[in-house]
């Protein structure tokens, strides 16, 4: 019944996932439990590399659930075309950096228009609804990125300046994973300052603790809306192309590391930044680690523990709605 | 099925909707529960019909300490209860409502091959007569009118037979007529039912009642008989402001 | 079900299975294999709405069991097991023994949360069909399914491994999964789990413990499922980790909601309108995501009661 478009995409999807794809620099040996402190400390850093960029993808997804109760399964799509503008941006020019400021843009626009022209019709609409609307989007973003750019894998250098590697208490470090970890601290702290302290991050917070009330209040909660999703798929577009010359740039990627943000904003809890963080941290290294350890379980582990929470604790480890 | 609770403590985050309320409903009493709005007394009934979890005290229905179970089973004990807005199923007919109560009661709701289910129907007849409802019987119940839809969730509650019935202010939005009917149908109900109605409608209280409860900001402030509840000073204080 | 008197919708229904059935007669080949892809879908689209439509709960997760029932019917097979019946019946029973645990602890949550949660498990058991290679050789999957043989086909000189023979083989199968499914929609317990879908609130008012009928109604979904499965790995010949992938709950879903969702004719006739995008149309335009995902969203606006529903105003 699946197509072969479907099946080498998927195949694809799960080998890069599992083993290939991911750049060296974050897997490390399996099989051998390190002791060494350096590489103790390299797993760490790389699993807080990893986790921080799912945090990049998470936050948005978080945000716009937690304020606009809308699961926006298109948000890996958002990723995808972030990767893509920096391979389209990074062939033109050559130019990483100008990638890094081109992607976001890009995808706030694309965000704005959706929520304007689709998205907002659904709000009354039911979960299931919007999830199935969403859900029909990354079909048409994966066939419009394929049509316009084939099937298959393409990749990009790091920047000149951070294709190198730094040594550290023993350990080699990529100096890509720190930038990476570099970058989501920065964004992370900046995203946590702004919900916390500035007047947008309380109007924010406001909504998402009673929509009805900040309506009520005199909030423009139309415009709120299109400016929160834009800045969701900017972000996710930022990480897109932070991603991109670490993994592999092809027609799927949407897909998998979707799964890996609902599974980062299940455990943190709908529509808190810091829970985002957190559940970023214990996913990246829980991934990174258990891929050492036992390689065989990681990924259902991964599952295993978004079940286990939403089992036990459905408004995750710092959410706020039930 | 007597009914009571004991130290009962609900709270909304800093709020207590409920504070170390007490109540004890005798077999087959008629208890009327007032008290402004807010008070806490739709939050009371839904405390004894299992769906709100108290954080502290205890409900008892008839010998049984009913505190941990769930809605379901204190159904099966005998309770029933109404919403005080309409709960009923909007996209399916009269019949499919009243059918839907029956299954219950007849025990029928586990059979997995089309039925010819013939009990069943003739109960539903039956109790859409005695509702004065039949010629309803095919109609969507989104396309009710209210005081339909009212005799409607109280036909559901009553079918399956309770012993015990918390009603949430049934006559809420009715016409003249279609009051006296709903009272007249309380007045006939079988003396062994307990009654607990939350209403705002003090005539149709003081005309139902033999013990009232009254609630003001989640306290019990009197308890008694309609006479002593009417001449009671912290009651008339809660329904007008301090005099 | 589509509306109108009882007989009407009889008379449909049985010239729809005679159309179909002639299919075998008249269809060029590749056609033939699309029809028989899209009764498989159908079956598992058809299992799905058992939890959407009637059961309300919507899920991610379907295909889970899906691809559990394929994998059951491949080791069986492989391991020289022939019988027809067997075959079917182990991805039934694969199914639903996974469906149970699945939905003893999804069915604890609701709404959003249960949508999350069996999207979680699974993609757990996808993790597992990929890393559990000893038993199912991860990415590369099982191969070399052979089909059972039938004696009553032998003696025709004929055998499941052409087209005919094995699409009537999935129609018999659909039509009893049809069958079946609509009586048990009609039954008491079916009207039970309406009730429950329409207000549930109300349902625990009057003494259902809802969580029960609601796991019912999961495990079954999870075994007819299951018999989906073991007919895709016949069907294909090989069975593959990406039959468990949360998109495949997403195609099944498309099927039926662009088919209408709470009736049983709906999931068949989307399941038809997927495959045919995804099979047939990449004959003619390699877009057919696009066009499916686009179908799909105008469907979602403006059409949410499916196609099913366009008969229902006409």
């Amino acid at each position: 019944m699946i197509s072969r478009g479907w099946r080498t995409r998927h195949v694809g999807g799960a080998k890069t996932l599992v083993t290939a794809g991911i750049n060296p620099a974050f897997t490390v040996t399996l099989g051998k439990v390190h002791v060494v402190i350096g590489n103790t400390l390299q797993l760490i850093v790389n699993g807080l590399a990893f986790g921080g960029l799912v945090f990049l993808l998470a936050a948005g997804l978080s945000i716009i659930f937690g304020l606009m109760d809308v699961l926006n399964l298109a948000h890996g799509s958002f990723y995808m075309i972030g990767a893509y503008t920096a391979y389209t941006v990074v062939m033109a020019t050559h130019n990483f950096w100008l990638a890094l400021l081109a992607a976001p843009v890009v995808l706030a626009l694309i965000g704005a228009l959706l929520e304007l022209v689709f998205f907002r019709r659904l709000y009354r609409h039911g979960h299931l609804t919007q999830v199935l609307m969403t859900f029909g989007f990354t079909l048409v973003f994966v066939d419009l990125i394929r049509s316009r750019f084939g099937p298959t894998t393409r990749s990009i250098p790091p920047p000149p300046g951070l294709d190198g590697a730094v040594n550290f208490l023993g350990a080699t470090f990529s100096s890509y994973s720190l930038f990476v970890l570099g970058m989501a601290i920065v964004i992370g702290a900046l995203l946590v300052a702004g919900w916390r302290v500035s007047r947008l991050g309380m109007v924010l917070r406001a909504g998402v603790a009673d929509k009805e009330m900040a309506g009520l209040l005199g909030i423009d909660l139309p415009r709120v809306f299109t400016l929160t999703f834009a800045f969701g798929a900017a972000l996710a577009g930022l990480a897109g192309v932070i991603a991109a010359p670490e993994f592999a740039i092809y027609p799927g990627m949407d897909a998998n590391v979707l799964i890996l943000a609902l599974v980062v904003v299940v455990i943190g809890g709908l529509g808190s930044i810091e829970g985002a963080l957190l559940g970023a941290a214990v996913i990246g290294l829980g991934y990174v680690v258990g891929s050492t350890i036992f390689p065989q379980f990681a990924i259902g582990l991964i599952f295993a523990v978004m079940a286990a929470v939403l089992v036990v604790r459905p408004s995750g480890l710092l959410g706020r709605r039930s | 099925m007597e009914l009571a609770v004991a130290g009962l403590t609900v709270r909304f985050g800093a709020v207590a909707a409920l504070d170390r309320v007490d109540l004890e409903v005798a077999s087959g009493e008629r208890r009327a529960l007032i008290g402004p709005n807010g008070a806490g007394k739709t939050t009371l009934l839904n405390v004894i019909a299992g769906e709100l979890r108290p954080a502290a005290g205890s409900v008892r229905l008839g010998k049984r300490d009913a505190t941990s179970l769930p809605p379901w089973r204190r159904a099966r004990l005998g309770l029933g209860r109404t919403f005080q807005r309409s709960t009923l199923f909007g996209q399916l007919t009269v019949a499919e409502n009243v059918a839907l109560a029956v299954r219950a009661r007849v025990h029928s709701s586990w059979r997995f091959w089309p039925d010819g289910e013939r009990l069943v129907g003739e109960e539903v007849k039956r109790r859409l007569e005695t509702a004065g409802l039949p010629h309803l019987a095919g109609r969507r119940v989104a396309t009710l009118g209210h005081g339909e839809q009212r005799i409607l969730e109280l036909e559901l509650a009553l079918t399956g037979a309770p012993s015990a019935l918390l009603l949430d202010e049934p006559m809420a939005g009715l016409s003249g007529v279609e009051r006296q009917a709903a009272l007249n149908r309380l007045l006939a109900l079988p003396r062994d039912v307990t009654l607990v109605i939350v209403e705002h409608d003090l005539d149709a209280v003081f005309a139902i009642a033999e013990r009232i409860s009254v609630l003001d900001h989640g306290v019990k402030i009197a308890d008694g008989t309609p006479e002593a509840v009417r001449a009671d000073p912290r009651v008339q204080e809660a329904y007008l402001g301090a005099v | 079900m589509i509306p109108g008197r009882f007989p009407s919708r009889l008379v449909f229904l049985v010239c729809l299975a005679l159309a179909l059935s002639s299919i075998p007669l008249w269809a060029p080949r590749f056609w033939i294999y699309i029809a028989t892809q899209a009764l498989i879908f159908a079956i598992f689209a058809m299992s799905l709405d058992l939890l959407v439509g009637y059961a309300g709960l919507p899920s991610l997760g379907h295909a889970a069991f899906y691809g559990v029932g394929a994998y059951a019917c491949a080791l069986l097979a492989i391991g020289h097991v022939d019988g027809l019946l067997p075959l079917l019946l182990v991805g039934a029973v694969a199914g639903g023994l996974a469906a149970l645990p699945i939905g003893a602890l999804s069915l604890r949550t609701s709404g959003i949360y249960f949508l999350m949660l069996t999207l979680a498990f699974g993609q757990m058991l996808w993790g597992l069909a990929v890393n559990w290679t000893s038993l199912t050789r991860g990415t590369d999957g099982l191969i070399g399914i052979p089909r059972p043989t039938l004696p009553g086909l032998d003696a025709f000189n004929m055998s499941l491994y052409e087209r005919g023979p094995f699409f009537v083989l999935c129609l018999l199968v659909a039509i009893a999964v049809f069958v079946f499914l609509e009586s048990l929609a009609r039954s008491p317990f079916g009207k039970t789990l309406e009730g429950i879908r329409e207000n549930d609130r109300r349902m625990r008012a009057l003494g259902f413990p809802i969580f029960r009928y609601r796991l019912v109604a999961f495990v079954v979904a999870g075994t007819v499922a299951g018999i989906s499965g073991s007919l895709a790995a016949m069907s294909n010949g090989f069975a593959t980790p990406d039959l468990l992938y949360w998109t495949v709950s997403g195609l099944g879903l498309i099927a039926v909601v662009v088919g209408g969702s709470r009736s049983l004719v709906g999931p068949l006739l989307g399941a038809f309108v997927v495959l045919f995008a995804q099979l047939g149309l990449s004959t003619y335009v390699d877009r057919w995501e696009l066009v499916l995902g686009a179908l799909f969203i105008v469907f979602v606006l403006f059409l949410p009661r499916g196609l099913v529903g366009l008969v229902r105003r006409a």
